[in-house]
C-alpha cells in the first residue's frame, strides 16, 4: 500500500501537463511553492512554467476563464478550492460551458476539479457533495471516482473527453484511501459502473466515499449473518449506467442506494426513479435510500459522524431490506 | 485628433450603422406583424459605440462579444445581417439551428462568442480566450467585452474585470451607459459619480465619451483598442447615450421621462454621424442615399433568404447535449 487517492490525482495532473501542451491548470493558491489547499498541484508550477496559474478569489470568473481558454484551443483544468464554492462557478459551468455544445455544435473541453465531501470538522461549507446539482444540467458529465485507480484514470479521461466534466474528488479519500498503484491494466471505460463486490441478497449502489463504506458493510454483514451484498460503484453519476444497476437488481431483487449527499432530488433519488420506472418487476421489496439527513452538514466530529451515512447505517439498512 | 486617419474606419463604421438600422427597422416591423418568435432587441442609440468597436477589430484574430444592442458592431466586424436573420428565424443554416435565437449568436472560432442571458458572464470567457492567445504566443490581439450600465452591477462583471486587470490582459471593456437597465434608471443602479470610477478602481486605463457623438466615439475607441493592442493593458471605456427604444420591442419604454427623450431628439447617432461626415466632406448626400438603398436591399434579400431556409424538424432532433457519449 504505497500510494494514495491524492497521489493518483497529482500523478494524473503531472502526466496531463507532460503529455499535452494545451493542458493548463487554473485556480486559487495552486501555483508557487504552495501547490493548492490539498497539495494536488504541488511542484507542478515549477515543472511547467506558465501553465499552472493562480487566480484571484473569483469562482465565477475562474470557470469562465476556463471556458474561454477551452474555446481558444486549450484544455484547462480549473480547481475549486472546495466543491462547496463550486456553486459560485455553477452558472459558468452549467449555463455557459455545458449549454455550449447544444447551442453551437462546439464542445467546451473544460475540467472542473471539485474537492468534495465531508471530513471531521469540515462543517457546513467545506463538506458538501453537490453531484446532483451539477448533474441536473444538460451538457455536463459528472465523475465520482471511489478508488485510487479511478482517481487517476478518470481524471485523465476527463481531459480527453471534449465536453465539460465536473470531477468530484473526495477529500476524505485523499489520504485515507491507499493502493499499491494507481495503474490498472484494463480500466473500465467511462460511463460503466463497476461491480465492486459480487453478492446475491441485495444490491447496494454507491459512489465516491460511500463505496468503501458499502464494501465494509458488505464484509461485516457476510461475516456476521452470511448475507451477501452486491456493491455497485457508479463511478460516474452522469452518465448513469442504468444497465449495470438493473442487471444487478435482476440478480438480487433488492435495492439500496447510498449517498453522502442531502436526500432531496439527489443521485439516490435518480437511481431509484430509474429502477422503479424501468425495472419495478425486478424488485421483491421497496427500494431503500440511505443518505445524509436534510440539514446542513454539522461541524462537530460526533455530529458529523451521525450525519454522514457510514457502514453501520448501511448494515442496519441492509438487514431491514433483506427482511422485507 | 488626427481626423484624416479616421476617414477609412469612419466610413466603414457609418456604413455598418446604416446597415444595422435598416436591418433593425425590418426586424421590428416583422415583430409587430407577429412574424418573429421570442423577443426583438434593437440598438437605437448604441450604433456609434457598437460600430466603433467592430471597425477597429480584426475578424478571425481578435475577440468580440457583441451583446443585445451591438448589431452595428457585428456589421462593422464583418458579419452579415443574414446571420442575425437566421438566428431570429431559427434557420438550420445558422449556428444555433433554432436551439437558441434572436441576438444570441456568435462564431467562437471566428472570435465572436455565443452570449448567454446572464449579464456579465461573457467577460471572463473573453479573459480566458485572451489568456489562451497569450499562451499561444499571440500578443497583439484584442478582446472587446460589451456591457451596459446594468451589467456593471453584476458580480460576474466585477470578478472578470478584476481578473483581467490582475492578468494585464489586452481587453477593452466597453460600458455603454444608456441610462436604463430595462426600466431601472442609473440612480437605482449605482452610486458612484461616473461608471469610469469603476474602471479606475480596477486599475484600468479609463476613457469617457459621448456615445452619440460619432467622431468622438470613434476616436476614443480607436485610442482604447490601439492601447490594448500595443500591450498597455486593459482599457475601460464608458460611452454615454440614451436607449432610443424599449428594452425589447415588447416594451414601450414609457418609464423614460419625456424631457429626457426630448433632450436626445437631435442626438440619434446615425443623424449625428451623417452630419459630421458631410461636414468633413468625406461623404456626399448622394452617396448616403445610395448606401441606404443598398443596405435596405441587402436586408431585404437576407431576411427573405433566412425566412426561406429550413427550420429545425422536431422529428430529426436527437436530444443530445454532449459531444461524447458512453459506449453501450
Amino acid at each position: 500500500m504505497s500510494v494514495t487517492y491524492i497521489d493518483a490525482i497529482h500523478a494524473a495532473l503531472e502526466e496531463l501537463l507532460q503529455e499535452d501542451a494545451s493542458v493548463i491548470l487554473y485556480g486559487e493558491d495552486i501555483a508557487g511553492s504552495f501547490g493548492g489547499a490539498f497539495k494536488a498541484t504541488k511542484g507542478l508550477a515549477d515543472k511547467f512554467p506558465g501553465r499552472v496559474l493562480n487566480a484571484p478569489i473569483a469562482e465565477d470568473a475562474i470557470v469562465g476563464v476556463g471556458m474561454g481558454a477551452a474555446l481558444g484551443g486549450l484544455k484547462p483544468i480549473v480547481e475549486m478550492q472546495f466543491a462547496d464554492f463550486g456553486t459560485l462557478g455553477q452558472n459558468q459551468m452549467c449555463n455557459n460551458a455545458a449549454a455550449h455544445f447544444y447551442r453551437t455544435g462546439i464542445p467546451v473541453n473544460l475540467t472542473m476539479r471539485m474537492p468534495c465531501g465531508g471530513t471531521p470538522g469540515g462543517g457546513p461549507y467545506h463538506s458538501q457533495c453537490l453531484e446532483s446539482v451539477f448533474a441536473h444540467y444538460p451538457g455536463v458529465h459528472v465523475f465520482t471516482p471511489a478508488t485510487v485507480a479511478d482517481a487517476y484514470y478518470m481524471l485523465k479521461e476527463a481531459v480527453r473527453i471534449p465536453d465539460p466534466v465536473v470531477f468530484m474528488e473526495h477529500k476524505f479519500l485523499y489520504r485515507w484511501l491507499k493502493a499499491d498503484t494507481w495503474l490498472e491494466a484494463d480500466p473500465l471505460p467511462i460511463g460503466r459502473a463497476r461491480i465492486a463486490r459480487p453478492g446475491k441478497h441485495a444490491t447496494v449502489v454507491a459512489f465516491s466515499a460511500m463505496v468503501p463504506e458499502a464494501l465494509r458493510a458488505a464484509e461485516e454483514l457476510a461475516a456476521t449473518s452470511g448475507y451477501e451484498l452486491e456493491v455497485v460503484d457508479l463511478r460516474t453519476v452522469k452518465p448513469l449506467d442504468t444497465d449495470t444497476i438493473l442487471a444487478s437488481v435482476a440478480r438480487t431483487a433488492r435495492l439500496m442506494v447510498v449517498s453522502e449527499d442531502f436526500p432531496w432530488g439527489g443521485v439516490a433519488a435518480e437511481v431509484i426513479a430509474r429502477v422503479a420506472t424501468e425495472g419495478m418487476h425486478l424488485l421483491d421489496a421497496p427500494p431503500l435510500r440511505v443518505t445524509a439527513p436534510d440539514t446542513p452538514i454539522p461541524s462537530h466530529p460526533d455530529l458529523w459522524k451521525a450525519h454522514r451515512p457510514g457502514y453501520e447505517n448501511i448494515m442496519a439498512a441492509a438487514r431491514y431490506l433483506i427482511s422485507l | 485628433m488626427n481626423e484624416q486617419f479616421l476617414q477609412e474606419p469612419a466610413l466603414r463604421a457609418y456604413r455598418a450603422m446604416v446597415m444595422a438600422r435598416a436591418f433593425e427597422t425590418k426586424i421590428s416591423a416583422l415583430y409587430k406583424a407577429g412574424k418573429i418568435f421570442g423577443g426583438v432587441f434593437l440598438g437605437r442609440g448604441h450604433e456609434a459605440v457598437a460600430a466603433a468597436e467592430g471597425v477597429f477589430l480584426r475578424k478571425g484574430y481578435d475577440v468580440y462579444t457583441p451583446f443585445i444592442r451591438e448589431q452595428a458592431g457585428r456589421c462593422a466586424w464583418g458579419d452579415s445581417v443574414l446571420e442575425t436573420a437566421r438566428s431570429y428565424f431559427g434557420s438550420t443554416q445558422g449556428i444555433s439551428r433554432g436551439r437558441d435565437g434572436n441576438v444570441h449568436w456568435g462564431h467562437p472560432h471566428e472570435g465572436t462568442l455565443m452570449p448567454i442571458s446572464h449579464l456579465g458572464a461573457m467577460a471572463s470567457v473573453v479573459a480566458g480566450m485572451m489568456l489562451a492567445k497569450r499562451m499561444q504566443g499571440i500578443t497583439d490581439a484584442v478582446g472587446v467585452v460589451c456591457i451596459g450600465d446594468g451589467t456593471t452591477s453584476v458580480g460576474a462583471t466585477h470578478e472578470a474585470a478584476n481578473l483581467i486587470a490582475v492578468e494585464k490582459l489586452p481587453v477593452v471593456v466597453v460600458v455603454t451607459n444608456n441610462q436604463f437597465a430595462y426600466s431601472t434608471p442609473n440612480a437605482s443602479e449605482f452610486a458612484c459619480k461616473s461608471l469610469a470610477d469603476r474602471g479606475r478602481g480596477y486599475g484600468m486605463t479609463t476613457h469617457e465619451c459621448d456615445g452619440t457623438d460619432f467622431m468622438q466615439t470613434l476616436a476614443t475607441m480607436q485610442r482604447a483598442i490601439a492601447a490594448a493592442r500595443a500591450g498597455e493593458g486593459p482599457q475601460w471605456v464608458v460611452a454615454e447615450t440614451l436607449r432610443m427604444c424599449g428594452h425589447g420591442e415588447h416594451d414601450d419604454a414609457s418609464y423614460i421621462p419625456a424631457e429626457l427623450k426630448a433632450a436626445y431628439a437631435d442626438r440619434d447617432p446615425l443623424a449625428v454621424a451623417q452630419r459630421q461626415l458631410l461636414e468633413l466632406g468625406w461623404i456626399t448626400p448622394e452617396e448616403i442615399a445610395a448606401w441606404e438603398e443598398e443596405c435596405r436591399d441587402e436586408v431585404q434579400r437576407s431576411v427573405a433568404q433566412a425566412q426561406k431556409e429550413p427550420t429545425p424538424r422536431p422529428q430529426d432532433e436527437q436530444w443530445v447535449a454532449t459531444a461524447w457519449r458512453p459506449e453501450r
